[in-house]
């Protein structure tokens, strides 16, 4: 069923989008990888499960996942980026990966290597040919409100102007006597809290969780990211879905596990030919000068 | 030695590398995290070759470490536009690739493995491995080492005194590649069994670990790294579902006390002036 | 008369529409010290770039001894004989003084040699860096690193790491920028010895006193344009290169 596959892709493109974004809100500022973002996502997912099998209502799970996820990107900031933050960008992204180690070892030993399993949140609906769950359409209500969000953010508050002053320009941004470091912390958190969402809504519309979440979807999400490009807000809208959806077609029509082979050879042509991303306006200048 | 310690102690050798793998690469101021990537290659290749034509293990290995270095040299290329994150990204994007191309490569068995390769003894992997030490020592004195330095601290600069940064690059792309696909065939003949989750994101991690860990500016750093990632959770049994937070620590513990990782040039020097006191 | 060693004709280099290097037409005849002046943001430092290969001439010649060598990459214009310093000095930070001495040299040896220890496969190698050293007056310095140095010698690392590459012409990025007059003395006379020594150098400097004692001939630049040459004597009596350099903060 094409409609089916496509609301299904665009379920799993959804929660690229969100995490996407998330590795994006700290990309596109500072210019650096935190790897741990998607443990904060896996973290956020166990947070939202343990809660939701405990009884307590939906948006209870998701704050939980949410604030969670956040604190532990405080800390993350303040150990392992801060000190750092003058090492090449290489280095800050290797601390960010020792957190990633660290996060993915405690998930494991308290909720156990094994998937946790629950039974499909919500209701189901049948319209026509399709069948679509109420967690399914949370997961894709959730991420255009979210965007939305962050783009209101981002792009119209002084804050926002704020964020992206640092981005383009540190030195210029401190001149004008804002905050870099106040700043950076924000963007942390943004990113944190976004990937908590994102964490509970995908363990929830799944049903299943494993400590090695993070690692399959966060890998697939940088690819999002590149695709989109990194200081594009709204690419990652377009190209979660895009990727989603023609993930889960290569696997109904194509064969099994090509899909990761598209997609990653995808992400590496965008990353050669389009640097700023599949919507990036003008070419931004990665090249080195003299 | 018990079989057990032996078990390890080809981890290591295998672990170490697969480390040197990186710090080729590394030296020319290129992070790949997909080297687990070509130690697939070199893995898959040499069984193939040692299972399927009965080709001797030491000649399919050197077949493959020559055809893994094709292949780092070709990827390398395209690669040259990139630097440091989106390097790093891009070179996970070409592990995620090679570890689905193998999951989806039913001749030699495709997510189900391969297997009938000859066990080796710990012994063959360390006379690679350590042979291999000692050539990447040799090599850092010689003219080639010191353009990759070059390249690493100033690649403009390299280019403006004369150097082809180019080919610097691809070369320590290759030359990493082929070292990676040689760990890759040895880890095949020991564990005897091997499937594609054995290559990917997480091995080239690993890889990343024991440079930085053990020191990313000195070869033998990758020795120390190597050795510390298998054989400290032995003194650590009793954390031992801790382990890997305790490796996260550290890893993040050296990032802000010792960049360079635990060994670098200075200590070297301190530890054999000492020993030459002695 | 013979060919000079370095000769442009034409050079034009652009800037998004800027000119920062127009119809740059100059020689540099073997065995002299040329100098090239001009107030800031002349596009001194575009024409070495522009030389070198760093930037590629969007118009004009750049030959070497009559062979031409403009859309050639960086690294062959250097092998062919150009070397070069920076103006903001760019020295290797993990090298020492040594290697930095023997990373510039060009190499004849064949490839496999180049990957055993210099120590066995170039001894001729290592005494050519030896010799560059205590010409620039090194050798005590021979094992720190470069980049730890005090400013004034990390110029003369520079200038050494170029001469060790054996250039046929030697490029010089304000050489003397920042320095006392006692070291500005001492680069002076370490130029004028290698110049015995049958080295020709092209140098940029805005200090218009140190290259009037110090260059065979001159070209003033102003806002990319050639706007006189000359002896140092011609120069300094040219109406045109005193308005050029009056009322601009040099």
């Amino acid at each position: 069923m094409l409609i089916q596959q496509l609301v299904n892709g665009l379920t799993l493109g959804a929660v690229y989008t969100l995490l996407a974004l998330s590795f994006s809100l700290v990309m596109g500022i500072l210019g650096i990888l935190n790897l741990a973002i998607a443990e904060l996502f896996m973290i956020g997912g166990y947070l939202g499960f343990t809660l939701i099998q405990a009884g307590f209502p939906l948006p209870v799970a998701v704050l939980a996942g949410m604030t969670g996820a956040a604190v532990i990107a405080i800390v993350i900031e303040k150990v392992g980026y801060q000190p750092l933050r003058d090492a090449p960008l290489v280095t800050p992204m290797l601390s960010t990966l020792g957190f990633s180690i660290i996060l993915q070892n405690i998930a494991t030993n308290i909720w156990g290597s094994d998937p946790l399993q629950l039974p499909i949140y919500g209701d189901q609906y049948t319209l026509g040919p399709v069948n679509i769950g109420e967690m399914q359409l949370l997961v894709l209500g959730a991420t255009v409100v979210l965007v939305a969000l962050v783009a209101y953010i981002v792009q119209k508050t002084p804050m926002g102007r704020a964020l992206r002053a640092v981005a383009e320009n540190r030195e210029v941004a401190r001149i004008l006597g804002v905050s870099a470091d106040r700043l950076t912390m924000l963007a942390f958190i943004l990113s944190g809290s976004l990937a908590g969402v994102a964490g509970v809504l995908i363990a929830l519309h799944y049903g299943a969780i494993t400590p090695y979440l993070g690692v399959e979807i966060g890998l697939k999400a940088i690819a999002v990211m590149v695709i989109g490009g990194t200081r594009q807000i709204w690419g990652a809208l377009v190209a979660g879905p895009l990727i989603g959806i023609a993930e889960v077609l290569t696997v109904a029509y194509g064969g099994s596990q090509v899909r990761d082979f598209v997609v990653y050879g995808f992400m590496i042509l965008i990353l050669l030919l389009r640097p700023q991303g599949l919507l990036g306006g003008a070419r931004s200048d990665q090249g080195q000068r003299v | 030695m018990s079989t057990y310690y032996a078990s390890l102690l080809a981890e290591s050798g295998i672990l170490l590398l697969g480390a040197l793998s990186v710090y080729i690469i590394l030296a020319t101021g290129q992070l790949s995290l997909g080297n687990g990537a070509f130690m697939g290659i070199g893995a898959y290749l040499s069984s193939y070759l040692t299972v399927a034509l009965n080709v001797p293990l030491t000649l399919a290995l050197v077949i493959s470490a020559i055809a893994a270095g094709i292949i780092g040299a070709i990827v390398a290329f395209p690669a040259l536009r990139l630097k440091g994150i989106y390097l790093a990204m891009a070179t996970v994007g070409f592990g995620e690739m090679v570890r689905s191309f193998f999951l989806n490569f039913d001749t030699m068995g495709g997510s189900g493995g391969y297997r009938g390769m000859q066990h080796i003894s710990v012994g063959y992997v360390w006379l690679w491995a350590g042979g291999i030490l000692i050539a990447v020592m040799l090599l850092e004195r010689s003219r080639v080492w010191l353009e990759m330095q070059a390249v690493h601290d100033d690649e403009t600069a390299a280019g403006l005194i004369g150097l082809n940064t180019v080919v610097t690059k691809i070369s320590a792309f290759a030359a990493g590649a082929a070292v990676a696909a040689i760990s890759g065939g040895l880890f095949a003949h020991h564990n005897v069994y091997i499937e594609p989750a054995n290559f990917g994101f997480e091995r080239s991690v690993d890889f990343v670990l024991a440079v930085i860990l053990g020191g990313s500016t000195v070869a033998p750093g990758s020795l120390v790294g190597s050795l510390l990632l298998v054989f400290l959770p032995e003194f650590l049994r009793p954390i031992a579902d801790w382990r890997l937070a305790a490796f996260g620590s550290l890893l993040v513990l050296v990032l802000l006390v010792r960049r360079q990782g635990i060994l670098d040039r200075s200590l070297i020097r301190m530890l054999t002036f000492r020993r030459a006191a002695a | 008369m013979s060919t000079p060693l370095l000769q442009l004709t034409g050079v034009t280099k652009t800037f998004g529409g800027i000119h920062a290097l127009s119809g740059m037409v100059c020689e540099v005849p073997e065995g002299k010290i040329v100098g090239v002046i001009g107030p800031n943001g002349a596009g001194k430092t575009t024409l070495f770039n522009t030389i070198t290969g760093a930037y590629r001439a969007d118009a004009g010649e750049v030959k070497l001894k009559g062979v031409d060598v403009t859309q050639w990459p960086s690294y062959r214009i250097v092998r062919e004989g150009i070397a070069r310093t920076f103006q903001n000095i760019r020295l290797f930070g993990s090298m020492t003084v040594w290697e930095h001495l023997l990373v510039a040299q060009p190499h004849s040896e064949s490839a496999w040699r180049r990957l055993l220890p210099i120590a066995w496969a170039n001894p001729a190698a290592q005494e050519r860096a030896e010799e560059v050293m205590a010409f620039f007056g090194l050798t005590e310095l021979r094992d720190r690193p470069a980049k730890s140095l005090p400013y004034g010698i990390q110029r003369k690392v520079e200038m050494a790491r170029a001469v060790t590459a054996r250039p046929k012409l030697l490029l010089l990025d304000e050489p003397v920028a920042g320095m006392n007059h006692d070291e500005a003395e001492e680069i002076r006379s370490l130029m004028i010895r290698l110049r015995d020594t049958g080295l020709t150098i092209l140098l940029i400097e805005h200090d218009m006193n140190f290259v009037m004692r110090l260059c065979d001939y001159l070209y003033v630049l102003d806002f990319g344009v050639l706007i006189a040459e000359g002896k140092p004597e011609e120069v300094r009596a040219n109406p045109v290169v005193l308005d050029a350099y009056l009322g601009k903060d040099d």
